[in-house]
Order: C-alpha cells, then structure tokens, then sequence
C-alpha cells in the first residue's frame, strides 16, 4: 500500500449517514446532493491518484447562503468536511474520507462585478482561474497567478494552496493578488475578510486564510486585483548542452538586474514530452532548456531580449530562439503548461514541489538525478526556476505496487534534500496529506504547536479537511486509528 | 492512473482498448474546463474527468451499467472538446463509444425512452422515411403547446424534434440516386462524396453546391451505388451491430468504386459523419474481412474544406467582403482537429470572417443530443447564439448540418454550410437562403 495513513472512519458518523444525508437535502435541493456509490465514486480523489477515499455523501451548494446551512448542519452533527473546488490539487488537498462531505464549490462560477477603475473584480469562488482573465481580457486586464492549471483550478483552490505560476516572478502569488474574501465558518457565519484594498484596518485576517489549505472555512467568493495587460510579452528559448549551465544562467540573468516575468526551465525528458503535444518548436538536441519572457513596449522587449541573449551565450547557451509571434508564443506556453498531463503519454508521475534558493539549482539538480536513479526510476524536470520552485516527476508505472513505493520514498528524499540547502518542502501545491509527515524536518515542534493553536481557533473539533497538513501524531483530539 | 482489469477482461478487445486509455489518463482535471455540460451544470460526474471516472469504476468492477452512470454518460455530448484540450492525448471518443455500448447492452431503458431511440434510429438514416416523417412532424407540430405542458421527458423531446423540423420540406434532391457527375473541362481528379441520410433531405442544397464547386474545378464526383448514412447516429446510441451494418455497405460501395474507377477522396460534407467515416478503421480493426478495407476507406476520407485546399480555387475579382461568422462544428475541431482550413479558404473567397467567441464550446446539436437533452441542448444554443451575436454577422458558416438545424432559428441571419459560400464566390449561384434578404441580393 501507498505509505500515507489516514484515519479510520468514525462508525458513529457512518451509522447515522441517512440522517446526514435527509439533513442535506432539507438545505440544498435533492439534485445536488450526490449519494449513491456510483457517483461518489469520481469524488474519491483528486490529482493525486494514488490516494482515494469514497467519501459519505457530495453536496454542490448553489450559494453562499446554502454553504452556511450545511456548514452549521454538518458541524452540529460532528461531520468532518473537505471543501473541494476542481480537485487539482497534487498534494491530496481535496482527498475525502469516508466519514466526510464533500462540499463543492464548482456552481459558483460566476463574475460578480468587475471595476475597471479600481481594477478589482469580485467573482464566486469556484469560477476557475483561466475564466477570470477570459473575462476581462477584451478590455485589456487579466488575473496575475497563472498556476499550470489555471484552466482547470478554481480560485478558491488557489485561494487556499496560495498557488502561484510562471509569472509570479514578476506578479508574486496569489496571496499578493487577493483583496478580499467573503468565507463561511463552521458554525455557519459568514464573514468578509480584507476588502476592496489593499491594507485594510484590523488585524490581517486575509494573510492568515490564504494558504489554509480548506481548514479555516470555505471561501465562496473573492475580490481579485486585476491587471492592466502590458503593451507585449515575448518569450524566448535557451537551449543548453548542460544542465548546470542552465542552472547558472538562471543566477546570472537575475544577478545582472533584470526580472524577466517568468523563467522556466525544462529537462529533455520534458522538452520531448511537451514538443510531441505543443508542437511549440521546442529545441529537442539539448540536456536543458530555458523559457524567459519579458514584456514592455516592443523596444524595450528588444532591449531586454538582446541582453539577455548576451547573458545567456556568456553561460554556455548554444541555442538561442525568439519567439516570432503570437501564435508561436502562445504553443511555447502551451507546451510548458501542460508539461505534466503530457507526461500522462509515456508514464504515471508523481509530481514533487520544493523550493530552494537558486544558487543550490545545479547541486540540487545532480542530486535528484543520483536519488531518482537509486530508487531504479526516470525523471522529468520541470520548474519555476526564477524563484527556485522545482517539479521534479519522478516517472513510474501506477500498476506496479513496488514502483509506486520506490517513487514516494525518492519523493521524500528529494523533498528533505530540498530543506537541506535551506530552501522548503512545498512551492505552491500545499502540503496535504503528500507533505504532511515531512512537516516536522520544516518546523520546530514550537512552530507546529503555534499553527495548530491557529487552525483550532477556526475549527476546535478539527472538522474542517483534517488529517492533512498536520502529522496525525500531533492532532490534539484522536482521530481515530491510523488506516 | 492506476487500472485494475483482470485477464480474462483483457482478452475483450474494446476492454484492452479502454484500458489503454484509462492508462494514459492521470486525472490532472484540464478537460472538465472545457466541457459543456460541466460549464453549465459544474458537477464533476458530468465533467469528461468525471464520466471517464464513471466509466472506469463500471468497465473495471465488471458492472451492469446503472441508471446514474447511464444519465451522465447520457449527456455527454460527444463534441470532444476534451480530446482538444487533453495534453496527455487520452482517446475519450474511443472510451466513451465503448460506455455506450455496454450501456445499452446491460441496461434496460423505460419504454418511453427505449421508444423515442428506436424511432430516432429507424427514421433518421433512411432519407425516404426521414422525408415522411418531416411532413408529418410539420403537421403534429399543432400538439407541442399541448405536449409542452407535460410533465415528461418524453413529451420535452417530441416538442424538441418538432421544432427541429423546417417549415418547408425541400424537393428531392438528384443526388438522392447513385449518379456521377462529370468535371467541366479535363479531369483533374475524381472522388466519391457521401450523399448523407438527414442532411441530403434538410439541405439537398449542400450537396449541390460542394459539386458545382468541385466540377468547376476538374473533378468529377460520384455518389456511389448502395451508400447511405454513415451509422454515426446509431453508433453514438450504443447500437452497434445496426452502426457496423450500415458502416459495412458504405466501405463496399467505395472499394467498388477505389477498385473500378479509382478515387482520389471520399468526401463528406458534414464534419459529424467524416468524424464516423475516419473511425471506420478503427470501428473494423477486428473484423478480419473488414479491417483491411475500412483502413482503406477511412484514409482517404476527408472533410470536403480540406479537399477543396488542394484545389485551386482564384479569388473572386469582386470580394464581397460579407461579414461571416465561422461557427467550427465540434466534429470539425476537436473531432477531425480540422481547425483553420474552412476560415481560410472563406478570407481567401473574399468573405470578412470573424472567430466566434468560447469558439470551442458546442452549440448542442450533437447529433440527435438536442431531442434527447433538450434542455441542455436548448441553453447550449442560446449561448452559442449569444456568442455569435457578439461578432456582429451577416451570416454564420458552418461544416455541419446538425449546426446549422440547431443554430438556425437562434442568430437571427442566414446559417449557411462553407461550400455554398465558396461555391458563390467563385461562380456559382446566390445561396437560395440569402436570395431572400435585400442585403445579399445585390452582392448577387
Ligand atoms: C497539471 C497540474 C499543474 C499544476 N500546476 C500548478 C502550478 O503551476 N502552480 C500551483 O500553484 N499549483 C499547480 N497545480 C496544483 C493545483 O492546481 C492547485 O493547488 C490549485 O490551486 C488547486 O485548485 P482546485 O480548484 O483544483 O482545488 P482542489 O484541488 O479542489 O482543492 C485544493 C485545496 O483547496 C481546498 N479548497 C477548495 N475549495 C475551497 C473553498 N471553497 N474554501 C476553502 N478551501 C477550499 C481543498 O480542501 C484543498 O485543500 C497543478 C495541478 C495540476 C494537476
Ligand atoms: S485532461 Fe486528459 S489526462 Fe487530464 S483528466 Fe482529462 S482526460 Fe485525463
Ligand atoms: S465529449 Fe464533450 S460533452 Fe462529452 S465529456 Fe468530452 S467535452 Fe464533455
Ligand atoms: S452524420 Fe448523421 S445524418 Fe449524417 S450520414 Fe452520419 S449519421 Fe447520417
């Protein structure tokens, strides 16, 4: 078996399941409470597919006010709750247990109001993170967090991962992107957080529920800072014979002052996958290669493109490619951000998320290569290098128990190797239940002890996604027998 | 992801095909973004993720399919807008034909239901009956207040497939009957062109424009002898064994006439059955007298916009600089991955043509999807048409009669197929659907 535990089911919840279930459907109509094993069954899991969990029942409230009924049903019966937005999430963020409800926001997907003079708009929290640029980009905004998903995954998914994305080099994550959030407690409150600024009067409750991970509340809808779209962006490929001189282009573009806004760095293994779904031109004779764009007014994306090619020829570049319109830029990309569902075509992955500081990027990379190779496994590197959060995929065969095992346990190494050179266990996807028994390499027992005393002040009983985030030994209440 | 299917189920054919599938998946979730009816609905189990979920856990476990799985599988439209945006190049079509089958072996329908199939599947490919059943629908068309008011699905549908029906029944067409029709001037090349069931009733129009065109052009077509409807429609009912038949006389007609005569294509001017005609390979790939010639067949089948790229058809020296929508039929784009070509050889012919805003979404026709869902077909229209209006066309183009039914009444300008466009602008006559409109009059 897989090696996270998860807690036993509570026989007291599954025995009064009818019960749960009627009280569901006196808050929220009858077709949006899913019940029967069938239709259960595709809720079980999310993109992370090694773990799966029938949970009790599903329920896709049509509204913040319907969320408060059930949140103040389901915590008055002492069922545990996992908000799931489009169950994205690599780190098993939305995996469900028996004993819980799934609570999905993916109906509320509307844009509420947009101010293009405030440049803020308010949507539902389920909208996914693409629509919102969609929406705005005939007026020339867009949404600054582009996770890899941002086609599929769910503001409110981004919301509680703090997700981030290519071009957060240059816009930060989601946390510096978020004005507001309306979120439903436990017991049913509705509460606003933040507001239609930055910089709001009282405590920062915003900071606190971006990056909690589901276990605060549910977010139903959020204020977004919205963007006005630069005159032109232009990406441009580098292509290296040596990994570690990709890795030092990337320390030498940033130390000469220029911050492209967005710097991302695949392997071969990865260029071939990506170049056989994205047809993007990607140069396939390389060991590694980089993406940089820039953006500005088209001199200025000159300027900076003409640098850059200086830099990255002085680092051993011998590929150098311009991308020479839009639809070429647009395949580049394409290729990049599908580069792990294209991996789907040669193998399973498991998709690893660390960040370390970008002077350790060659190290860090031989490393990965010796662990992965120990454990008799191939590996794809893909990764954010402009702020040194990597993706390894280590490569596996999800029908062969024993590959499975190998794959967590380079997984784990590569991961503490990561806090190692003083960097973190997790980039962008959230710890999960992938992350959560590695949380005490990151944290001093003082550090856990201070966030658990957090998480209790939203959620004493520990309803609300739990055994996640937090090593199961540290709960403060049992949580039931160790599956 | 992770399968778990026995040996025994591996020895089925479509099993180990699905299995191959299930493999490439890895549930990274990018599909349900682009889905219709998770657009509209936003519940995971009618999402592509989801029903491939659905299908997994039923092929897997060796179940009768259920009520539940068959609903969600149900209101898959099929448009395959999932394959597009799949990057890991799962073969949805291929699973979900194979849920359909097994769905309609295993799982007994209610009469009501079972009926409105059967009808749907006898009518529709038989173009004499079809013919029939279009005057009679014009006339029970006075009991969709009635029916309206019903409380049943079934009475939501027969007030669907009535107002499906045009006003006027057109004449028959002369390509109703196996004929060839000779090139103007030397022959540059000679191909088959499918006569179609529904649409050469609908719209005999289409046909003849694509020939007009063609023979203009040095080729010569020939609607072949004993071909008929392609067997998309009751392929995509599950009904296999009835799809196989009529899968089997198309591919003999045209090996008779690759083996006589000889063809350069098989053309089909209605993207949902092209999508069908190139399957053929696959549909056949274990039917030992079949293979062989449905690989033959579907290789040289092609979209009648992809043909006519090749040929060379001269700008006109007057453009008309019409504003055209480009409405891409799911089947076009994610179907046949056929993305550009119409649009350009529409610019090329002098037309302004405009891209459609969520391009990639279905307008819900699907087939026979907008009788049997109509109310998700009904809401996926009026947000295409709503989509459309936002370009600001004189007309709508499109490479698909199921489109053009659908979208018909909704934009309120002319729908017309690619090649009767193409047609006009190099020579052919005004369009009949535009000789009524002033406007187009004098570009005639
Ligand atoms: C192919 C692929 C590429 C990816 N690339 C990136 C990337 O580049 N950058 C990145 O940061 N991430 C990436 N991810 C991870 C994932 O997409 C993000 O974590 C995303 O934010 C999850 O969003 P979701 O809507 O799918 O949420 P889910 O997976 O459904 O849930 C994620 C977490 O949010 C919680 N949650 C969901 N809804 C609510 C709510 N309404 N209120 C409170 N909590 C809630 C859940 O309980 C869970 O803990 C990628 C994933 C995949 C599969
Ligand atoms: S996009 Fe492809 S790989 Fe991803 S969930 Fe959908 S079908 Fe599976
Ligand atoms: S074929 Fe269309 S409707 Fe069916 S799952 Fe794919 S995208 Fe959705
Ligand atoms: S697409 Fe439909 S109408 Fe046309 S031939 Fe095929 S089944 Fe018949």
């Amino acid at each position: 078996m897989t090696q996270i535990a998860m807690p036993q089911p509570d026989p007291l919840i599954l025995a009064k399941r009818e019960r749960i279930i009627a009280g569901l459907k006196e808050r929220v109509p009858a077709q949006w409470v899913i019940t029967e094993e069938d239709e259960r069954r595709p809720y079980e899991t999310d993109a992370l597919t090694a773990y799966r969990r029938l949970p009790l029942a599903v329920v896709l409230p049509g509204s913040t006010e319907e969320v408060a009924a059930i949140l103040s049903f389901l915590s008055r019966e002492g069922v545990k709750i996992i908000p799931r937005g489009a169950g994205t999430s690599l780190s098993g963020g939305a995996l469900p247990q028996e004993d819980a409800v799934v609570v999905g926001v993916g109906r509320l997907n509307k844009v509420l109001d947009v101010d293009f003079t405030n440049r803020t708009a308010r949507v539902q929290s389920g909208i996914t993170n693409l629509a919102v640029t969609t929406h705005i980009s005939p007026d020339g905004f867009f949404y600054a967090p582009d996770p890899s998903s941002q086609l599929a995954c769910t503001i409110a998914g981004n919301i509680a991962m703090n997700s981030g994305g290519a071009h957060c080099l240059k816009y930060g994550v989601t946390t510096n992107n978020i004005l507001g959030v309306r979120m439903v407690l436990l017991d049913g409150t509705i509460v606003d957080f933040g507001g239609e600024t930055f910089d709001q009067p009282g405590y920062d409750w915003l900071s606190l529920v971006i990056g909690s991970e589901g276990q605060f509340g549910i977010v139903t809808e959020a204020t977004l800072r919205i963007l006005r779209a630069c005159e032109g962006a232009r990406p441009c490929l580098l292509g290296f014979d040596k990994v570690e001189d990709a890795g030092a282009c990337v320390a030498a573009i940033i130390a000469s002052g220029i911050i492209p806004v967005a710097i991302e760095y695949m392997d071969q293994t990865a260029i071939r996958i990506c170049e056989d779904f994205a047809h993007a031109g990607y140069p396939l004779d390389v060991a590694a290669m980089l993406i940089v764009e820039v953006e500005g007014a088209d001199a200025e994306i000159d300027v900076l493109l003409t640098h850059i090619e200086k830099v990255a020829r002085e680092n051993g570049a011998r590929i150098v490619k311009v991308s020479k319109s839009e639809a070429e830029s647009a395949a580049i990309w394409k290729g990049r951000k599908s580069a792990f569902g294209a991996t789907g075509r040669i193998a399973d992955y498991l998709c690893m998320d660390g960040t370390i500081p970008t002077g350790q990027l060659p190290y860090v990379l031989t490393r990965i290569g010796e662990i992965v190779a120990h454990h008799r496994l191939r590996v794809a590197n893909v990764f954010h290098a402009g702020d040194g959060n990597l993706h390894p995929l280590i490569l596996f065969n999800a029908n062969d128990v024993d590959e499975l095992e190998r794959a967590e346990q380079a997984g784990n190494e590569i991961l503490e190797l990561c806090v190692e050179v003083g960097g973190c266990l997790t980039g962008e996807h959230g710890v999960g239940i992938e992350k959560r028994d590695l949380m005490e390499k990151q944290f001093t027992p003082v550090d856990l002890d201070q966030q658990i005393r957090v998480k209790l002040l939203f959620d004493p009983d520990w309803l609300l996604n739990p055994a996640k985030v937090f090593p199961l030994n540290l709960h403060p209440l049992p949580l039931g027998r160790a599956a | 992801m992770q399968t778990s299917f026995s040996l025994a189920q591996l020895a089925d054919s479509d099993t180990r095909e699905s299995e191959k599938i299930l493999r490439t998946c890895v549930h990274c979730g990018f599909c349900t973004a682009t889905c219709p009816t998770y657009l509209l609905l936003g519940d995971e189990l009618d999402s592509p993720r989801g029903r491939i979920y659905l299908i997994k856990d039923m092929l897997e476990n060796g179940k009768k399919a259920t009520v539940e799985v068959a609903r969600h599988v149900d209101r898959c439209l099929s448009c395959l807008s999932c394959m597009s945006t799949c990057p890991s190049g799962v073969h949805y079509m291929h699973l979900v034909d194979h849920a359909r089958k097994h769905i309609e072996e295993t799982l007994p329908r209610p009469f009501a239901d079972r009926l409105m199939r059967a009808v749907l599947a006898t009518v529709l490919p038989r173009p004499e009956l079809f013919r029939l059943s279009l005057f009679a629908a014009r006339l029970a068309r006075v009991t969709s207040p009635l029916l309206a008011a019903l409380p049943f699905q079934w009475a939501k549908r027969t007030v669907a497939m009535l107002a499906l029906a045009p006003d006027t029944v057109p004449m028959r067409s002369p390509y109703s009957e196996p004929v060839t029709i000779a090139a103007e001037g030397p022959r540059q090349g000679r191909v088959a062109m499918l006569r179609g069931c529904a649409q050469g009733v609908l719209a005999p129009e289409i046909n003849e424009a694509a020939v007009r065109l063609l023979t203009r052009h040095g080729i010569e077509v020939v609607f072949a002898e004993g071909e008929g409807c392609c067997g998309a429609l009751v392929h995509h009912m599950g009904k296999q064994e009835a799809s196989h038949d009529q899968a089997r006389r198309n591919i003999d007609a045209w090996i008779s006439e690759m083996d006589g005569q000889g063809l350069d294509a098989i053309l089909i001017t209605a993207s949902g059955c092209g999508t069908t005609v190139k399957d053929y390979g696959f549909m056949f790939r274990d039917d030992s007298a079949y293979a062989q010639k449905a690989a033959r067949v579907a290789a040289i089948t092609r979209d009648v916009c992809e043909y006519v790229l090749t040929l060379d058809v001269q700008p006109p020296a007057m453009p008309s600089r019409l504003v055209v929508a480009y409405h891409s039929a799911c089947s076009m784009q994610h179907g046949q991955q056929i993305k550009t070509t119409a649009q350009g050889l529409l610019r090329k012919a002098g037309f302004v043509v405009k891209e459609v805003p969520e391009g990639h979404i279905c307008c819900g026709s699907a087939g026979v999807y907008n009788i049997l869902q109509p109310e998700i077909a009904g809401r996926l229209r009026e947000r295409k048409a709503a989509n459309i209006a936002k370009v600001t066309p004189s007309v709508v183009a499109t490479g698909n009669i199921g489109c053009m039914t659908q979208l018909a009444g909704a934009v309120g300008v002319p729908v017309l197929h690619t090649v009767e466009l193409l047609d006009w602008a190099s020579g052919g006559p005004l369009p009949r659907k535009l000789t009524k409109n002033a406007l187009f009059a004098q570009h005639g």
